[in-house]
């Protein structure tokens, strides 16, 4: 396999890392395999998977309530903003120093990443619904959990969906940096280069380059697959990945 | 928490003088005043690692988005193209572009201005795409060439738009050349890199990197009010 790849130089002995083991720089352990990348992918799936799940469980219903009574715009354009400002390194940093390392602290730095694109899109989803159409929806009867359920939810979801998406790409990629708290996912290899080599660590690259984009088209099509086939004629369909900016101001605007 | 009690338990013995304090990875006002010098080129690295990426990249993605205006259908694969870029791990982009470009800051420049394009390609995209189409006739029937309506009416317009995508565009990359020092670029990441335990560097270093993009952020934001007086007088 070496000679096949020998080639491909650096890349070559980056692919033949993350398929079989080899010694370590420093001697006596093996490194590298499937059974150690896989080891570490899990670690990685893992914290990502409880990241992004508490931040949905916590966003999301805040989103579609302020957004539904149509109040906290300024915090929900808030968080996104200061999110924004504050490298992932640094807020890993701030946890290290502070609180101390391990699983439950890395979850929460990248429950802190995760939040602000869900909140600031499902807010501007729910937001977002033709008032025309919520007054029809009140007119039939509804009531305000069931406007929410009904109307706003299908409407916003796109939108929602866009906003995880922009959330599981940034998670996936700052889980990187979690050996730094001791938390052993796909980054251990290019942070510990005394152990794995240069090789090791363009193995775990390419690996974890391969994880999100994977992650990214897998939930960009089930963002197709919830959209309403009504907001996809209206649309021209494929369209709305993540929002970067909110297109609330230039609505206020045109009115 | 069993950390803290320990520090909290053994504070009294070893935190008298400022060595004490050091000790105990501490946050320590005297040390960092004694030390802020080693801050200060980190910092200026991590300007010219924001900088110059942005620059670039609003260069690029500009260019690339009053093509797409004029011929739509390059916006698909444009978009297509630079969302791709954009979602490769910024930790794993370094490494990738190092067999080729060798560890240093033109692949942590080359990686962060690939992070850019997307971002203000989309906003530049919007915008031009916002600018009412009564303003576009207008300045038809006053006899405005193609080139002429792009710079005196379209791009004006479409301002505020880009502007907030130059905004999204530089904290991004503040955050994101925190990591340059993996492609031996060095950068505030670099400080926060050499001791991740010592409060007084990850209290320094860490919130230099947050004041930059915050003073980054309120500069554009200030361009963008200056020229788009007409927004203000909207407002009011």
């Amino acid at each position: 396999m070496s000679a096949t790849l020998a080639f491909l130089g650096d890349f070559g002995g980056a692919v033949e890392f993350i398929f079989r083991q080899r010694e370590s720089v420093g001697g006596g352990v093996q490194v590298g395999g499937l059974g150690e990348i896989g080891d570490l992918l899990v670690e990685h799936l893992l914290v990502s998977l409880a990241a992004m799940a508490i931040a949905c469980a916590v966003a999301i219903p805040l989103g579609l309530y302020l957004g539904h009574i149509g109040r906290g715009e300024f915090l929900a354009i808030t968080v996104s903003n200061v999110g924004r400002a504050v490298p992932a390194l640094a807020l890993l940093a701030f946890f290290i120093a502070f609180l101390g390392i391990g699983f439950t602290n890395v979850t929460a730095v990248l429950i802190l990443l995760a939040l602000p694109p869900i909140l600031t899109n499902t807010y501007v989803g729910a937001r977002g619904v033709d008032p025309e159409v919520v007054d029809a929806a009140r007119g039939m009867g509804m009531s305000g959990a069931q406007i929410v359920r009904r109307v706003r939810v299908p409407l916003a979801l796109p939108t929602i969906f866009a906003g995880v998406r922009t959330s599981a790409v940034s998670v996936l990629a700052t889980a990187t940096i979690a050996p730094l708290a001791n938390v052993q996912t796909l980054g251990e290899p290019i942070i510990n280069p005394q152990t794995y080599g240069f090789e090791g660590g363009l193995g775990a690259a390419i690996v974890i380059g391969v994880v999100t984009i994977t992650a990214d088209a897998g939930i960009g099509i089930a963002q197709r697959a919830v959209t309403p086939k009504g907001i996809k004629l209206a649309e021209g369909g494929g369209r709305g990945r993540m929002r970067l900016s909110l297109p609330t101001r230039r609505r206020e605007a045109a009115t | 928490m069993f950390l803290l009690a320990q520090q909290g338990l053994e504070m009294p013995d070893r935190n008298e003088g400022a060595a004490g304090c050091v000790q105990n990875d501490g946050f320590c006002p005297s040390w960092i005043f004694d030390n802020f010098d080693r801050y200060v080129d980190p910092f200026l690295q991590h300007i010219v690692l924001t900088v110059v990426p942005v620059a670039i990249g609003f260069a690029i993605s500009f260019g690339l988005a009053v093509l797409a205006h004029r011929r739509q259908w390059l916006t698909g694969p444009i978009t297509g193209v630079t969302g791709f870029l954009y979602t490769i791990p910024s930790l794993a982009f370094f490494f990738l572009l190092q067999p080729l470009t060798g560890r240093g800051y033109l692949t942590a420049i080359i990686a962060l201005t690939c992070y850019t394009l997307l971002i203000i390609f989309r906003n530049v995209t919007t915008g031009l795409g916002g600018v009412p189409m009564e303003a576009r006739d207008a300045a038809r029937g006053m006899g405005l060439t193609d080139r002429q309506l792009l710079w005196r009416v379209e791009l004006p317009l479409a301002l505020p738009e880009i502007l907030a995508g130059l905004r999204i565009a530089t904290t991004t990359t503040v955050g994101l050349a925190a990591l340059a020092f993996f492609a031996g670029a060095g950068g505030l990441g670099a400080e926060l890199d050499a001791d991740y335990y010592f409060k007084s560097n990850v209290v320094v270093a860490g919130g230099l990197a947050v004041l930059l993009a915050a003073a980054f952020d309120l500069i554009i934001l200030g361009v963008q009010r200056a020229m788009t007086p007409w927004q203000r007088a909207r407002a009011t």
